[in-house]
């Protein structure tokens, strides 16, 4: 069946939530109102109160009472209702939930998943548009997923819940209703740490997550029509741990690798990419790795300025036609 | 929870004269017709992004703005567009801001949530809920520091008195008798979220007093009423026996942001409310005291029309800050000498 993005995080939870008692939700507005986007819509009806919690505005709480439910064998599914708050729970992930079961010798575990609503585009100025993951991703601990499509949203939702570990899971709002697909109904699960290829090509390589995937495919079609480039568009779907071998493949591939993501340049991913390639796949370079990024600073309301300070597909056509011509 | 009934008796008499009163009408009008002008540019794409309107609330920031003095300072949440007005941000300012111009009043930066003054010390919307009190903590302990009898007005919602920054402001401002007269907007829903949902104890004034400041309940529906608590409170303030809480009753009359369906409360509850339309309320009130004629209620009509049209050929005349200084103010490029 074709579904929203959005439906495909929805039907996860409710998939996972028949599937184990100790699944629960917890968040501002997720039960009554079915959260700020409706992404929890309809749970509250299937699961009752118990297991479908509206929470005061409080995130450090919200993560953190999430910790310790999780400590005792449940499986809390924590929602902030914008990316942008995650801050307000940041000593409760980077320090009581990454650190936990390293604190505690393996004698505990951390199974919770933060789902955070992330990305610009949709006029949110300075505290509705961010992409915080790299604040996540250097630390131990923690894993980091931003899937781009229904199939793998659902999916590594589902992987997430079942993982023992403290996931971080970013979904871009502008997913939200924009890309559908036919996702099986069947159970299934989408394996964390393990990158995608979604188009393959031989002249140069995109390596992208979430909002920018779309951007980069329409942009690898666009350079193949009018330039005649075969690009390749890897898919990293998992930014802690990244899938290294898939990285290396790509790059070793074509030798030509660009970087894409809509979090900021500087402390970004791509510069954990670029240095990765630089190591461990030096000889196989025909031009420098580069990246397409956000750029260094705070998220613009003026909507030319978002504009331009956000990756599109013409810049990475643009970025694109660059590198081929290095 | 129903709508609260006029107390005036236990009231001290707030004085209202001709002038003021109707200028306290005039600044409610200019609220409720900008915003609803703001929701017809929303609808034709002037106006982008989130847009929290404060229609219902008006005389909580009329009236206990009427007790600020021009060096005082004011902290505001997203749904700031009333308090900024009555401050005497410009509104061709705010339009220009809420349309991402660079007129704007923070430069078309910060949009509606962001909505910043210095020159009226006016400082901030925030998008952030509960981002506002250690804010206004700091203001105050700045004005206490530099030896200023200044007042810090810190307004926020209900829904703010569950993170963790409301605990840790209100015992700060206490234990160190700073000057802010914190002044919470309880219009019963944060979002989908009843306050008795999400607090084991919903009287709020009795939370504010155990942390030793006086705390009242206000009729956050009649302006005068409103006017006459926060005097009372930021004398208070003002004479440096510390921070005073007021707690406003009213009631937010639309969605939480632009669209929401209100599962979470019943048509009849909103109606109940409605009658006690603050503007409608006082509005009667002057004319049954025959303090104003319906001319002069046109007259004040008009005049805010035109200053919201105004406002709207202004923003709709700004401009869009050019690629060139995006980086401009990302970091300040001065040091003290
Ligand atoms: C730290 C943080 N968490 C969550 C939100 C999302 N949010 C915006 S407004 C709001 C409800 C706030 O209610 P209240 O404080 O009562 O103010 P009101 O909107 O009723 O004026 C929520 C949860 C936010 N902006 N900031």
């Amino acid at each position: 069946m074709e579904i929203t993005y959005l439906k495909a995080i929805n039907e996860a939870l409710h998939e996972e939530m028949r599937r184990d008692e100790n699944v629960f939700v917890m968040g501002e507005d997720v039960a009554e109102l079915g959260g700020a986007f409706k992404v929890t819509e309809g749970l509250l009806d299937a699961f009752g109160p118990e297991r479908v919690i509206d929470t005061p505005i409080a995130e450090a709480l919200i993560v953190g009472a999430g910790v310790g439910a999780a400590m005792l064998g449940m499986r809390p599914v924590l929602e902030m209702q914008f990316g942008d708050f995650i801050s307000c729970a940041f000593d409760q992930i980077v320090n009581t939930a990454a650190t936990l079961r390293y604190r505690h010798g393996g004698l505990a575990s951390c199974p919770i998943v933060i789902r955070a609503p992330s990305g610009a585009g949709v006029h949110g100025a300075l505290f509705h548009s961010q992409n915080p993951e790299a604040w996540f991703t250097r630390v131990p601990g923690l894993k980091v997923v931003a899937p781009a499509t229904p199939y793998d949203a659902k999916g590594m939702l589902k992987a997430a819940i079942r993982d023992d570990n403290p996931v971080v899971y970013f979904e871009h709002k502008r997913l939200y209703r924009s890309v559908k697909e036919d996702v099986p109904t069947g159970d299934f699960t989408v394996p964390l740490g393990v990158a995608q290829v979604r188009r393959s090509g031989d002249d140069l390589s995109i390596v992208t997550y979430g909002g920018t995937l779309h951007q980069a495919l329409e942009a690898a079609n666009i350079a193949e029509r009018e330039d005649g480039i075969s690009v390749e568009v890897l898919d990293l779907r998992t930014l802690l741990p990244l899938d290294r071998e898939a990285i290396l493949a790509a790059a070793r591939k074509t030798g030509k690798v660009l970087v894409v993501h809509e979090d900021r340049l500087t402390g970004g991913i791509g510069g954990e990419i670029a240095a990765i390639i630089g190591e461990h796949a030096f000889e196989y370079l025909d031009a420098p790795v580069r990246r397409l990024a956000m750029l260094d600073t705070h998220n613009a309301f003026s909507p030319p300025l978002e504009e331009f300070i956000l990756p599109n597909t013409a810049k990475i056509v643009a970025a694109v036609r660059d590198l081929w011509a290095y | 929870m129903t709508a609260p009934q006029a107390r005036t008796s236990d009231k001290p008499n707030p004085g209202l004269e001709r002038e003021h009163a109707l200028d306290l009408l005039r600044q409610m009008v200019r609220i409720r017709r900008f915003e609803e002008k703001c929701v017809e540019l929303y609808s034709a794409g002037k106006i982008r992004g989130f847009l929290h309107l404060y229609i219902g609330e008006e005389a909580v920031a009329v009236g206990a703005m009427q007790a600020l003095e021009p060096g005082d300072a004011v902290v505001a949440t997203y749904r700031e567009h009333g308090h900024a007005l009555v401050r005497g941000i410009p509104a061709e300012k705010i339009m220009a801001e809420l349309y991402g111009k660079q007129e704007g009043c923070s430069g078309g930066r910060g949009g509606s949530m962001h909505l910043f003054d210095a020159a009226t010390r006016f400082y901030g919307g925030n998008a952030i809920v509960g981002g506002g009190l250690p804010l206004a903590v700091g203001l105050a302990l700045a004005d206490k520091l530099q030896q200023r009898s200044r007042v810090t007005a810190c307004f926020f919602g209900e829904g703010a008195v569950a993170e963790g920054e409301f605990h840790e402001s209100m015992n700060l401002a206490a234990l160190w008798r700073l000057p802010v007269l914190f002044c919470c907007e309880n219009n019963l829903y944060a979002m989908g979220t009843a306050l008795k949902r999400s607090e084991s104890e919903v009287d709020l004034c009795l939370k504010a007093t155990s942390y030793e400041m006086p705390a009242w309940p206000v009729d956050g529906m009649d302006v005068a009423l409103c006017e006459a608590a926060a005097r009372r409170a930021a004398l208070a303030v003002r004479s440096g026996e510390g921070p005073c809480f007021l707690e406003f009753r009213t009631y937010r009359f639309r969605a939480h942001s632009m669209y929401d369906p209100q599962l979470y409360r019943t048509k009849a509850e909103i109606a109940e409310w409605e009658k006690r339309d603050p503007i409608n309320l006082f509005e009667a009130r002057l004319q049954e005291q025959g303090i104003i004629s319906s001319d002069e209620i046109a007259a004040i009509e008009a005049a805010v029309a035109g200053e919201i049209d105004k406002s709207v050929e202004l923003a709709e005349a700004g401009t869009w800050e050019p690629i060139e200084s995006l980086t401009r103010f990302v970091y300040s490029d001065r040091t003290r000498p």
